[in-house]
């Protein structure tokens, strides 16, 4: 009977804490819960109901310096970090879009004989913002998804840093913050989001510059060699030049479906 | 059943510190990865997993491997592992805890796992091995000490506790088949991009798994007495004889799709394990050899019984097997998989020497875990008379 009063009391004096407790701590959690989501899209937003890329190999071959420029554009603005070691890039480097040779950008193209000059291009690699995403399927938090127009996208304050993402992406596109990146930006772009270290980051299509009505930024540097459009527009700017021209996409058999074309 | 842990030996607690203070060691190294990020390891973009997922993947397979003595016992009436049944599933909750751990080592953001639980996502096969690994340590938790604390009071296990058990024999395949499916659904990774790796990861289960516990059983028997029984070591010894040869089995058959069909992309990652990269050997291709030889070597021992049942030869064969499947699963599998790069280029991966000391800290909490329940359980059995 004691023993039943002691537990009585145990069990009631914690209840009234409990209760007390969240009663005051009531208004401080709603104040601290985010608020109802509300959002609105611009007038002049940029809509598509596929996002897709062609680039024009031949242009950049025959104006080497907008490699340069294409990839400054993006790495300055999206604050990529420029991680060196012994003044080459380091392993750990983090990059969006970048160059390779033909080789590296097209390993199913294994022609013994290839035309010289192809093989001697450079060419512009970046996340392929698939149909049928390996990362998307992957991420266990779904830190990375699929819009609804098909850009491939990130929560950087999701993302749990598995690196899952890196090891199903077939495309190298897919770059993780070793160390924390904003010790390695020149000069912080204050309109676009640092990152911080133990997180995976990539190309985003410029998806914030398209809600205000802008086209990406490596389109608006390439002096016309890069297309950008909607595919499942046969009107459209890149449909038109898929029609026109002979494209190729990277690893196509792996099922993934890439939405950036290639003209060679 | 706990206080049996107050009640030590002079050289157990000495054993103890020495295990706390390896840990203590990959706590503070843990602790600057925590605040440095994954540059402390050897890690790089194309090299992006690396020694703690591969420590991880070696033993999630350890803890599967307890249904070997689990399996005949209860599905076959094999009583005479009965009495050391209980090794096993605590050897297993020892490694489930490592397995996790080593996750966490691996994290960029450590202190975001329970997104994964916030935002169950059932299309990631590293949701399910979250999932399936969390419920194998509460199984055998629940399996250990339901069946200890009846041997304590001498009666039989409740009822309720069969099928449970019979739950964790399935669970056990599960968590090892789950874990395959994290490397062998990835387009583009050829090396694991495998219908067999499942079958691979479980046959090379059951033969380092029960290879690791009759390790420590022999040593068990020079420390305390403790004897598992002439019959129950011959008949774990056969066990670890065909899952071994099934294993070596299983990897040749890879070998000729690769070689056979003549595809590049399923030969390259074998290439690069034994033969190295443009022209250079790899670190890693000494490793691969050495596994092959030891592999051979212990399987040929182990599947002769004037070998297999030389309590002499038996601990040698026994630690050449474990290093032969360690460095197939626990090296080569993770590097392989990464090499060749996406861009068909070769980026050199080694663990470095905070990974190393990190991995060793966890094995250190896994050793430790196992020594408190195994002194559980030796000190009950003593009670009880089943020592």
């Amino acid at each position: 009977m004691k023993k039943d009063r002691r537990q009585f009391l145990k069990v009631a004096s914690l209840s009234f804490l409990g209760v007390a407790g969240s009663a005051a701590l009531g208004p401080v959690c709603q104040a601290a819960a985010p608020g109802e989501g509300s959002f609105t899209t611009a007038k002049n937003a940029l809509h598509a109901k596929k996002w897709g890329m062609v680039i024009d190999t031949r242009k950049f071959a025959e104006n080497p310096e907008l490699y340069n420029a294409v990839t400054t554009a993006c790495h300055s603005y999206h604050n990529v970090p420029t991680i060196v070691e012994n003044g080459m890039p380091s392993k750990r480097e983090v990059k969006w879009i970048w160059t390779d040779g033909y080789h590296q950008t097209f390993t199913d193209q294994v022609d013994n004989y290839p035309s010289h000059e192809i093989e001697q291009r450079r060419y512009l690699m970046l996340c392929n913002h698939c149909e049928n995403p390996a990362c998307v399927r992957v991420c266990p938090t779904k830190a990375t998804f699929r819009r609804k127009d098909g850009i491939v996208v990130m929560d950087y304050h999701r993302c749990i840093g598995c690196r899952y993402c890196m090891a199903g992406c077939p495309f190298g596109a897919r770059s993780f913050n070793f160390m924390d990146p904003r010790d390695h930006i020149a000069q912080v772009n204050p309109t676009f989001p640092t990152r911080m270290r133990g997180v995976v980051e990539k190309c985003t299509f410029c998806s914030e510059l398209l809600a205000v009505g802008k086209m990406p930024l490596c389109v608006e540097a390439s002096d016309g060699a890069i297309a950008f459009g909607d595919l499942t527009d046969p009107e459209s700017s890149v449909r038109k030049l898929l029609a026109e021209n002979f494209t190729l996409r990277r690893k196509p058999t792996l099922g993934t479906e890439p939405s950036v074309y290639y003209i060679l | 059943m706990i206080e049996k842990v107050l009640k030590g030996s002079p050289p157990f607690y000495i054993w103890l510190l020495s295990l706390g203070a390896l840990v203590g060691l990959g706590a503070t190294v843990y602790l600057f990865q925590l605040f440095l990020g994954l540059q402390v390891t050897g890690l790089s973009r194309d090299v992006s997993w690396g020694f703690y997922i591969a420590q991880f993947t070696y033993m999630v397979g350890v803890a599967a491997s307890a249904v070997m003595l689990v399996l005949p016992t209860y599905f076959h009436h094999y009583k005479k592992f009965k009495k050391m049944i209980i090794l096993g599933e605590f050897m297993a909750i020892g490694a489930v805890i490592v397995c996790m751990l080593f996750i966490v080592a691996d994290m960029g953001q450590p202190q975001r796992v329970m997104n994964v639980i916030l935002h169950p996502t059932p299309n990631s096969v590293m949701f399910w091995d979250m999932m399936v690994l969390s419920g194998y340590l509460v199984l055998n938790l629940l399996i250990g000490w339901v069946t200890l604390e009846a041997e304590r009071h001498q009666v039989d296990p409740p009822k309720w506790i069969k099928p449970v058990i019979y739950l964790s024999i399935f669970w056990a395949f599960s968590i090892h088949t789950v874990t395959a499916f994290l490397y062998a659904g990835l387009p583009g990774r050829h090396y694991w991009l495998t219908a067999i790796l499942a079958a691979r990861f479980l046959a090379s289960a059951f033969c380092s798994g029960p290879a690791i516990l009759l390790l420590l059983c022999l040593l068990l028997r020079r420390l305390t007495g403790f004897d598992a029984g002439k019959e129950a070591i011959q008949t774990l010894t056969k066990i670890i004889a065909y899952a071994m040869g099934i294993n070596i089995f299983f990897y040749l058959l890879e070998v000729f799709t690769a070689f056979y069909s003549g595809i590049p992309g399923h030969q390259h990652p074998f290439g690069a394990l034994f033969g190295g990269g443009h022209g250079h050997p790899l670190w890693v291709t000494t490793w691969m050899w050495a596994a092959v030889v030891m592999a051979i070597v212990s399987f040929l021992l182990i599947a002769f019984p004037s070998t297999r049942d030389n309590n002499s030869i038996l601990p040698f064969t026994l630690i050449m097997l474990v290093i032969a499947s360690w460095i197939d699963k626990g090296l080569g599998m993770l590097i392989a998989g990464f090499t060749p790069n996406p861009f068909e280029g070769i980026t050199v991966y080694a663990p470095s020497f905070a990974e190393l000391t990190i991995s060793l800290g966890i094995y250190a909490v896994g050793a430790l875990v196992v020594s408190l329940l195994w002194k559980i359980a030796l000190d009950v059995k003593k009670e009880a008379g089943t020592f």
